[in-house]
């Protein structure tokens, strides 16, 4: 234990980011384990979020932003460790086994009541992702003619109260488990169309539904409530502050916009809904 | 209530004064309610002082307990039971029917209908061996997937199919021992009266078989009343997919908590009405 602590010591100081050194005074002894950050991601993480289920990578654009965010917190990247939640061991009361959790979480008053989320570290546009039979059977993307279509979302995300408040379509969606099943769905004819996030719709579409086709995407500055991804962390996490510090440095360098532009495809190509 | 009956029908020929034993079996009853009565007290007093005590108390409560959510969530998940009633009501009569027939077909005995009696056999087999959720998946995903328009694609119609056949196959074993627990000598005894087997088989055996196998049905009832939340796996927004719903946006357990006991509403009473069914029927048995 103590060679571990000395050789991660070393490195930071052959690393020689005074700066970085600054911010790991802030998060002393606020970790789950010393000199080690501990960070949740998804059981499997998806792509673009995270490439081939492989965090440690650092490919993708959660694995990108949580090393960026590690670094600027003193930790390099041999003293980050990963580990895998689903949404409901996140939330639930009692001991965590992460630092915090980092997983495409859309933060919102409510859950912001019984958890603590970052600062947000993505704004997503929500999409329609349908195949191209929906789209040649006249389907446009005009809320008027989203609310005839039959509807499906994953049950855990902001997609349904979204679907709910904006689209009220006409029939009661249909709501499954993770995307592999909406997936199911939407190959079964079932429903016609499913709202996510918009960096997912465009995997989605292009990779694994046949004949996958984006609608139409609801942009972020045209909602009242954009989603927006923070971190989650246990309610009263002291890391927090150390958190939100390194998120807004990646935020005003210009860092944070560079691993979004790596990682996120471009999606000027997708019509907004009006 | 049924003790009562009993006790009234073995001494309720002579209403006079209570003999000696009757007096000391009296004292006895009363001492072990006393007992009875003491320990629940004890544990229920340091289960409501002991666990509210524990360091974690207060977040489980939170997020376990939380009245605020309850109030907010209650309504909705009352409103999507109504979807599991309705899907219990179409499933449970046809159940019921596939079951017999599959029992049926397990008892045929003319040689050439042995294809029937292979198809019983296999039949429960397979579905008795696999998971509900699995079936569920399966044929509520699968058989739309071969391109069926709508509205026959629908996830209600398949999955609800999913459910029976499942269910179908414990109702047939169950319908078959009670078939197998009339005696053989029945069965005798209407052939030498001129009845034909299939005769025999409705007017002798059926009868007195299914009666056999009613309580041994509502613990299957009860179970299918539970398991008709599977079908949220493969879309309709049932009372636990709007407990889901709930947790991830308050996250918070609380609607779990409130399905729960809207569960237990309606098992509760059904499980206590199966005991009553099969305390009766010991009853007449001895």
């Amino acid at each position: 234990m103590k060679r571990i602590t000395t050789s991660a010591l070393a490195l930071v100081l052959s690393a020689g980011t005074a700066m970085a050194m600054g911010h790991s005074d802030c998060a002393a002894g606020k970790t789950l384990v010393e000199d080690t950050l501990t960070i949740a991601t998804g059981n499997p993480a998806y792509y673009p979020w995270v490439m081939d289920d492989n965090p440690e990578s650092g490919e993708g654009f959660e694995a990108a932003v949580g090393y960026a965010i590690a670094e600027k917190m003193g930790y390099g990247p041999d003293m980050v460790t990963w580990v895998r939640t689903s949404f409901d061991e996140a939330i639930q009361p009692g001991a965590k086994n992460f630092d915090f959790n980092m997983q495409q979480y859309s933060i919102t008053p409510e859950r912001e009541a019984m958890v603590d989320f970052s600062l947000p570290y993505y704004t997503s546009a929500m999409a329609v992702l349908t195949t191209s039979a929906v789209i040649e059977g006249g389907a446009e993307p005009t809320l008027e003619s989203l609310k005839g279509l039959k509807w499906g979302a994953v049950a855990t995300t902001t997609a349904v109260p979204m679907l709910n408040e904006i689209i009220q379509p006409d029939s009661d969606p249909l709501l499954y488990n993770d995307n592999a099943d909406v997936n199911a769905a939407i190959m079964a004819g079932q429903i016609d169309a499913a709202l996510y996030d918009l960096p997912t719709a465009l995997y989605l579409s292009a990779v694994v539904v046949d004949n996958g086709a984006l609608l139409g995407q609801f942009p972020p500055d045209q909602s009242e409530t954009p989603d927006q991804f923070g971190l989650l962390m246990e309610e009263g996490n002291p890391l927090k502050e150390c958190v939100d510090a390194a998120i807004t440095e990646l935020t005003e360098s210009g860092e944070l916009a560079a691993i979004e532009v790596q990682w996120l495809a471009e999606a000027t190509g997708v019509p907004v809904i009006q | 209530m049924a003790e009562q009956d009993l006790y009234q029908s073995a001494a309720g020929d002579k209403p006079a004064a209570p003999t000696r034993r009757e007096a000391y079996e009296a004292s006895v009853r009363r001492r072990s309610n006393r007992i009875a009565l003491t320990s629940t007290a004890v544990v229920l007093l340091s289960v409501f002082i002991l666990v509210p005590l524990a360091p974690g108390w207060e977040a489980v409560q939170r997020s376990f307990f939380n009245g605020e959510v309850f109030a907010k969530t209650f309504p909705g998940l009352l409103n999507a039971f109504l979807l599991d009633v309705m899907i219990f009501a179409w499933c449970a009569p046809l159940i019921a029917l596939v079951g017999l027939g599959i029992a049926l077909c397990r008892d045929v005995r003319a040689p050439a209908l042995f294809p029937l009696r292979l198809f019983g056999a296999v039949y429960t087999d397979v579905f008795r061996g696999l998971p509900v959720v699995l079936v569920i998946y399966l044929i509520g995903f699968g058989i739309p997937g071969l391109g069926l328009p709508r509205p026959w694609n629908s996830p209600y119609i398949w999955g609800s199919l999913a459910l029976i056949l499942v269910y179908a196959a414990y109702v047939a074993e169950v319908i078959r021992s009670g078939i197998d627990s009339i005696h053989q000598s029945q069965r005798a005894a209407a052939a030498s009266l001129g009845l034909s087997d299939a005769d025999t088989m409705r007017f002798v055996v059926l009868p007195q078989a299914i009666r056999n196998v009613v309580p041994a049905n509502m613990n299957l009832f009860i179970a299918l009343q539970k398991d008709v939340a599977l079908l949220s796996f493969i879309g309709p927004v049932e009372i636990f997919r709007q407990a889901g719903v709930y947790k991830s946006l308050y996250a918070n357990f609380t609607p779990y908590v409130g399905a729960a006991l809207i569960f237990l509403a309606l098992t509760i009473p059904a499980t206590r009405y199966a005991d009553y069914l099969m305390n009766k029927q010991n009853r007449r048995r001895r």
